[in-house]
C-alpha cells in the first residue's frame, strides 16, 4: 500500500519531530535541501534515514540517499515506500 | 587486540615521500631551513601569508596553473588560477580598504566551501586584516558569542545565512560595521553586495610590510569553561603550514588535493586554503554535503592524489560499503591522511582494502596551528597510532595530577615512560604555535607550564616514540570532528524557562564518535514530558544550530555534584556508558 503526497509530508514531518522538533514545514518548497534550508546536518541526516528504516521497517540502501535530499525527494519516496518490498 | 604495522613496499604511483628517513628528517631539521623555503615580500618587506599563498606563484610559471577547481553544489566546475586568484584577492583588500577598515581590524566569515571563502580570507590577510572564520552550521547564539568576543568589524556571508542567524542579533553587535552578502537575492537593510563591490574594486593591490609577528588569523574553539577561547595566530605560522604540507601531507608540486574540512574550523583555513596554496597545487573545493557515491566521484574525476579528511566521514563511506568505493576509478589516490578524531585501527585497514592506500592519522589542535604529530607517507603506519612528532616538534607525556591535567610539584612536572597514559605536551617554538587566547591572559598562562604547552590531550607513547590518543584531560565533546564546549550547551539550555540546571557531556557514537548528551534538572512546576523534551530540543537547536545543539535530553532531578556544588560531568558520562566511575569521593551523596 502507497501513501499519498499529503500523507507522506505528515509521515517526514512525524520522522523530523524527534530529531529536529523546531523545523516546520508548512510554507517550505518541495525543492528546499534538508542539510541546506533546514539546517539538518550529516548525523541529523542519517538518523533521519535510521528512524525511516525502524518505522517503515525497509531497508533503505545508501544509492538511495541522494533521491532524499530535499523535503519533495524525500516525501516522494516515502510515497512509494511499500512496506512489504 | 593490537592491529599488525602496515609495511608499505614502493611508493603510489612511483612518486618518492618527502621524507623517506624520519630519524634523518629530525635529525637534519631546522625552522629557518623551512623558512627559506618561502619568497618574503618583495624588497624585504616581511612575510604575508597571502604573498606565499598566492601572488609569489604569478611571478613564476605557476601563474597559469589551477589554483582551486571548485564543484558547486549542483556538480558545475568553476576554476580559478593563481593570477586570478591573485586579482580577485586584490579586489577584496580594496574593497577593504574602500570601507575603511583599519588594518588589524577583524574580518569574519560564515561561509561554506565556496571560492568567495578563498577571496575573503586571502584578501583579508592582504590588507593585514585578522581573519575570523565561523562554522556556517552554528546558530545564532554561538555566532553572537563569537562576533561579540572577538571583535568583528566585518562579516561576510550569504543572503540565508543572514537572514537566518545573523539579522536577528545584529543589534547585539553595535561593533560589526560592515555585513557583506555574497551571490544574488535580497539587500536587507545593513548589508552590502560583495559581488558588486568586488567587480568595482581595482585589481591590483600592493602589500604592504607585514611582520612574521602581525596577527593573521583568530579560530574560536571549545573548552570546558567560559566562553569560546579565540585563538590568536601570526603570518609566520605559514612557515609551518607549508612545512607540514611537506612532511605530513606529503605535497608534490603536481598534486590535486582535497581537504573535506569545513572553512569554520583551522583544519579548513591551514590545510584547506594555506598550506596547498602555498605548496602550489590544485586544491579541488566540494560545495556539497557528505555523500559517499558524490565524495568517491570526486576523488576519481577529479584524479585527486592527496586527500585530507576526518574519521567521521570515512566512518560514513564505510557504511556505504565496498560496491560504492568498487564503482570508481581511485588509482591516482597516492596518500590519505586524517584528523579531528582518534582514527580507529579498522578504519585505517578498511582504507588500504577500499581505496587501495592506508589511512594516515595526523593530530594538532587549534593552538598549534599546524600538524604536529603524524603517520607518515614514507614510513609504516600504524593503525591506531596518531604517529610520530613531525621534524622540528618536540613532544612529550607528563604525569597528571588528581585534576586529570599534567601535575606540578615543587615547581616542575615530570615525563612519563613508555606505555603510561599522561598529558600530551609540546616545547613552544614551532612558527604556528599560537600567541595566545584573545582578551584571556589568565587562559593563555595556564596553557604553559615549566617550559611545555599542554595540549589537554591524554595520551601514551610506546618505546619506539608512537603516540597514541587515550582521551580528553578535560570535558570538552568531539563530535564529528568538532570541539564543543559544554558549558556553552548548558548556558543555552539554562535560559529555558523550565530548566533549572543542565549537564553536558559526549556519548559514545559509531559514526560521529560522539554524539551530546543533555542531562537536565528542571524546576519546580515543570513536568518531564515528551513535549518538553522535544521543546528543549527545538530550543537548544534553534540557537546553537545542529552540529553543536544536544542529540539527546534526558531528565534527570539528581544531577551528580561535587560537595561545593559543582556538576560532575565525568559521572553523567558514565552513566551513559561512556566512563568508568572512577574516583567519586569528593561527591556528594544524594
Amino acid at each position: 500500500m502507497t501513501m499519498s503526497a499529503g500523507d507522506a509530508r505528515a509521515a517526514l514531518t512525524r520522522l523530523l519531530r524527534g530529531i529536529a522538533p523546531e523545523i516546520d514545514l508548512v510554507g517550505i518548497d518541495d525543492d528546499a535541501l534538508l542539510q541546506d534550508e533546514l539546517e539538518l546536518d550529516s548525523i541529523d541526516f542519517l538518523n533521519l534515514v535510521t528512524r525511516l528504516s525502524e518505522t517503515t521497517g525497509v531497508d533503505v540502501p545508501e544509492r538511495d540517499y541522494p533521491e532524499l535530499a530535499t523535503v519533495g525527494g524525500f516525501v516522494a519516496y516515502l510515497a512509494r515506500l511499500d512496506p512489504s518490498r | 587486540m593490537t592491529w599488525a604495522t602496515i609495511t608499505k613496499h614502493g611508493w603510489p604511483g612511483g612518486i618518492e615521500p618527502n621524507i623517506t628517513d624520519y630519524d634523518a628528517a629530525c635529525a637534519s631539521f631546522s625552522w629557518d631551513a623551512a623558512r627559506a623555503r618561502l619568497d618574503g615580500l618583495p624588497g624585504g618587506r616581511g612575510l604575508n601569508i597571502a604573498h606565499e599563498a598566492v601572488d609569489r606563484h604569478v611571478a613564476g610559471p605557476r601563474a597559469d596553473r589551477v589554483a582551486l577547481r571548485w564543484i558547486a553544489r549542483d556538480g558545475q566546475v568553476t576554476e580559478a588560477t593563481y593570477a586570478e586568484l591573485s586579482v580577485s584577492t586584490n579586489r577584496f583588500a580594496n574593497v577593504l580598504d574602500t570601507l575603511g577598515v583599519a588594518p588589524g581590524e577583524r574580518v569574519f566569515t560564515l561561509l561554506g566551501r565556496t571560492p568567495a571563502l578563498f577571496v575573503t580570507a586571502l584578501g583579508t590577510l592582504k590588507h593585514r586584516n585578522v581573519l575570523c572564520p565561523l562554522f556556517a552550521a552554528f546558530g545564532p547564539e554561538p555566532i553572537r558569542r563569537r562576533l561579540d568576543g572577538g571583535d568583528g568589524r566585518v562579516l561576510v556571508t550569504t543572503p540565508a545565512i543572514y537572514r537566518r542567524k545573523v539579522a536577528p542579533i545584529r543589534d547585539a553587535l553595535p561593533g560589526l560595521r560592515h555585513v557583506l552578502l555574497v551571490g544574488d537575492g535580497a539587500q536587507p537593510a545593513g548589508t552590502e553586495p560583495f559581488d558588486d563591490l568586488l567587480a568595482s574594486a581595482r585589481p591590483t593591490f600592493a602589500i604592504p610590510s607585514t611582520s612574521p609577528h602581525d596577527t593573521a588569523l583568530l579560530h574560536f574553539t571549545s573548552g570546558t569553561t567560559g566562553t569560546p577561547k579565540g585563538v590568536v595566530h601570526v603570518h609566520g605560522a605559514v612557515v609551518a603550514h607549508l612545512e607540514t604540507g611537506r612532511s605530513a601531507l606529503d605535497l608534490h608540486p603536481d598534486d590535486v588535493y582535497w581537504c573535506t574540512a569545513d572553512p569554520g574550523w583551522v583544519t579548513g583555513i591551514s590545510y584547506g586554503v594555506v598550506a596547498p596554496l602555498a605548496a602550489g597545487v590544485t586544491t579541488v573545493v566540494d560545495e556539497g554535503d557528505f555523500d559517499a557515491d558524490r565524495w568517491y566521484g570526486v576523488l576519481a574525476d577529479h584524479r585527486v592524489t592527496v586527500w585530507y579528511t576526518a574519521p567521521t566521514a570515512l566512518r560514513m563511506l564505510m557504511r556505504a560499503g565496498p560496491d560504492a568505493a568498487r564503482r570508481h576509478d581511485l588509482s591516482h589516490l597516492r596518500f590519505v591522511a586524517s584528523v579531528g578524531e582518534p582514527l580507529g585501527p579498522e578504519v585505517v585497514r578498511w582504507g588500504q582494502e577500499a581505496l587501495g592506500v592506508p589511512i594516515h592519522d595526523t593530530w594538532w589542535q587549534t593552538e598549534t596551528g599546524a600538524i604536529m604529530i603524524a603517520n607518515l607517507a614514507g614510513a609504516d603506519v600504524h593503525p591506531g597510532s596518531m604517529g610520530r612528532p613531525l621534524p622540528g616538534i618536540e613532544a612529550t607525556v607528563l604525569a597528571r595530577g588528581p585534576d586529570g591535567r599534567a601535575a606540578v610539584r615543587d615547581g616542575s612536572v615530570a615525563e612519563v615512560g613508555p606505555g603510561i597514559d599522561g598529558e600530551l605536551a609540546l616545547r613552544p617554538g614551532w612558527p604556528s604555535m599560537f600567541q595566545g587566547y584573545l582578551h584571556d591572559e589568565e587562559r593563555t598562562r595556564a596553557a604553559f607550564e615549566c617550559g611545555w604547552y599542554l595540549t589537554g590531550d591524554v595520551v601514551r607513547r610506546d618505546a619506539e616514540g608512537w603516540y597514541r590518543f587515550v582521551g580528553r584531560a578535560d570535558d570538552v565533546i568531539t563530535s564529528a570532528g568538532h570541539l564543543i564546549g559544554p558549558f556553552e550547551v548548558e548556558t543555552v539550555l539554562m535560559e529555558h524557562p523550565a530548566v533549572l540546571e543542565a549537564g553536558v557531556v559526549g556519548v559514545p557514537d559509531p559514526v560521529a564518535g560522539e554524539v551530546v548528551k543533555a542531562f537536565v534538572c528542571l524546576r519546580p512546576g515543570h513536568e518531564a514530558t515528551e513535549e518538553l523534551r522535544l521543546e528543549l530540543l527545538g530550543f537548544a537547536r534553534s540557537r546553537l544550530g545542529a552540529a553543536v545543539a544536544p542529540r539527546q535530553i534526558a531528565f534527570d532531578q539528581h544531577l551528580p555534584k561535587t560537595s561545593s556544588g559543582k556538576i560532575v560531568r565525568r559521572l553523567l558520562k558514565a552513566r551513559s556508558g561512556g566512563l568508568p566511575d572512577g574516583d567519586l569521593s569528593t561527591l556528594e551523596v544524594p
